[in-house]
């Protein structure tokens, strides 16, 4: 898969109270998340996820809280791909689960800058900074991630596979 | 196997690899695991139960490993959330659920859990928490995961882990008057940073902490998480036997498992516990962390005093001991919250809940409330809490101008008479 637009540049620690401050968690609907998503560190980054559909960000993006709410308001905002130099444990588990892919690659996530075209080969393993005219590789996921995100998500996963073992 | 089974192993690697029917697990290797507890609340069970719902199956794996605790919106705060609480209510009737815990038995649940005797040493938790990892403080490996993990593990009773590298950390020396777990690992994480554990498993040794409370052993291991780690664990030693018999746990119901003499660390680090001061972690990230007498000059609107972090009975003691028979300051709100009605009971024969009252302060029904910016005591623009919660995120407790200073009862009851952030007189 191939995924080609323009970068939101956002900071180190990032967590999932600005991503979704816990006053909207009273409802489980994507798009009532979506609404208010990145809404405490960024007012206008659902006028930007119009026409700029990948998230770079620094260290442990999505630390904080194991709320799902997170990756899914991303995901429902159009954002087709998360460049950070890390990520927190349970915010990658989640996005890995919902099929939002997170690359985590520090060069790339330190060298591209706000508003740079970006083209992913999430296949190949390459992301291509347009903009700067500058390709990173990326590492491919273990085994056992790359099978989860062939099934489409954990829970095709686990209808497939884990099932079937019982 | 036979040829690792006598390589060392960290007490992480030892429990997972109990949980998957191995000898050993290699750090870095991802294993499929038999969990003995699944975990979820008001908030993220509605996900999971959506997901589970479609692997299609009619039953759960066991109904007597799986708890749910509505704790965060609840007493339900508005109608959103009382549909919530209403649907994760519904799932357990009908899936007949042996571990819901309604409102008026229910607590937080990383305070009610282990109270409940559903943590035991050994056991592997996965719950839809962060703060899940509250668990290690009894020898057991536990962590939170999002809301679709937690629906599968509903599901086949299993979950997937990379075997974690572990880091040790060393307190040794006598602890100074006030300052108890919550300074400890403040301290620590001002050290590390908020990313210092990603990742990792953290393990807590040394003279100091082996003559700390419990109570402070949970709060210790509740913010692994705010160093990023998977795991944050405590050896099994007479405090922790003395707690589990206190519940009603006999040595046959929970297994021992400890780290190898020789078993590898990522990173060894050793502290000097008698240089821990009672600390703060000053707004946005709980690694900001400063002395608490230095910022005498940091006026506060709100006190919080509850939390999975810090709403215990020693705790509330703590703050009983600073309050009673005086009055909180007369400009600021004093919020107290028992984490569970357990506790609550024990604040209440105890009497620190009449001296609560009469000092002004408001005590709460079990909550997370507050701590997550949900009810019971938002702030308005501009406003400041001094909390012993756990994260003080921007607009973590309320406006996103509003701000969270983090910190241990001690300062946070001292704080509550003065207006200030203050540190108790001798």
């Amino acid at each position: 898969m191939v995924i080609s637009d323009k970068a939101i540049k956002y900071g180190n620690n990032v967590n999932t109270d600005v991503i979704i401050p816990a006053r909207y968690l009273n409802t489980s609907n994507e798009n009532e998340l979506a609404a208010h998503c990145f809404e405490d560190l960024d007012k206008d980054f659902i006028e930007k996820s119009r026409n700029s559909k990948i998230i770079i960000a620094g260290e442990n993006f999505g630390c904080g809280s194991s709320r799902e709410h997170a990756p899914i308001s991303i995901k429902a905002s159009g954002i087709k791909l998360i460049i950070a130099e890390s990520f927190a444990r349970i915010f990658f588990r989640n996005a890995i689960n919902i099929g939002l892919p997170v690359i985590s690659n520090p060069e790339a996530a330190k060298n591209i800058k706000d508003g740079d075209n970006i083209e992913v080969d999430l296949d190949r393993g390459f992301i291509k900074d347009i903009t700067s005219g500058k390709e990173y590789k990326t590492n491919p996921f273990p085994e056992f991630i790359q099978k989860l995100i062939e099934n489409g998500g954990y829970v095709n996963f686990v209808k497939a596979e884990a099932l079937r073992e019982n | 196997m036979g040829s690792q089974s006598n390589k060392p192993q960290t007490m992480a690697q030892k429990i997972l690899a109990y949980h998957c029917g191995k000898e050993f697990a290699e750090e870095g290797e991802i294993v499929n695991a038999n969990v003995d507890l699944v975990l979820g609340n008001d908030i993220t069970m509605p996900l999971a139960i959506w997901e589970f719902k479609k692997v299609g199956l009619k039953k759960v794996f066991d109904v007597n490993k799986i708890a749910i605790v509505p704790d965060h919106f609840t007493p339900n705060k508005d109608i959103k959330s009382a549909e919530q609480a209403k649907l994760i209510r519904i799932f357990a009737r009908e899936y007949n659920i042996k571990n819901y815990f309604e409102v008026g038995c229910m607590g937080i649940e990383h305070a009610l859990i282990p109270e409940a005797g559903l943590a035991v040493p050994g056991n592997l938790i996965i719950g839809a928490d962060s703060h899940t990892c509250t668990y290690g403080a009894l020898g057991a490996l536990s962590t939170g995961m999002g809301s679709t993990d937690i629906g599968m593990a509903m599901a086949t009773g299993k979950t997937w882990f990379m075997v974690p590298k572990t880091i040790k950390f060393n307190f040794n020396g006598k602890l100074n008057k006030w300052v108890s777990g919550k300074d400890l690992i403040l301290y620590l994480i001002g050290k590390i940073g908020v990313d210092g554990a990603l990742y990792k498993s953290m393990e807590f040794t040394g003279s100091t902490i082996s003559g700390l409370s419990m109570d402070s052993r949970f709060t210790m291991a509740n913010m692994a998480i705010e160093a990023g780690a998977k795991f944050g664990v405590f050896n099994v030693d007479l405090k922790t036997k003395e707690f589990l018999r206190g519940i009603g746990k006999k040595e046959s119901d929970f297994s021992i498992f400890k780290s190898d003499e020789n078993a590898e660390y990522e990173k060894v680090y050793d502290f000097n516990a008698g240089e821990v001061d009672l600390l703060v972690a000053a707004p946005h990230l709980p690694s900001n962390v400063k002395k608490a007498k230095d910022l005498g000059d940091v006026e506060i609107d709100q006190v919080v005093i509850g939390s999975c972090t810090n709403g215990r009975l020693e705790d509330l003691k703590v703050a009983n001991d600073i309050i009673a028979g005086k009055k909180v300051n007369k400009n600021i709100r004093v919020i107290i919250i028992p984490a569970t009605q357990k506790i609550y009971l024990d604040a209440l024969k105890a009497g620190f809940v009449e001296n609560f009252v009469k000092a002004g302060c408001v005590v709460s029904t079990p909550t997370c409330g507050p701590c997550l910016g949900g009810h019971m005591g938002i702030l308005a623009e501009g406003e400041r809490a001094l909390s012993t919660t756990n994260r003080n995120f921007v607009g973590r407790m309320g406006h996103p101008t509003s701000e969270v200073y983090l910190a241990g009862p001690a300062v946070a009851a001292a704080s509550a008479l003065t207006g200030r952030i203050s540190i108790p007189e001798r």
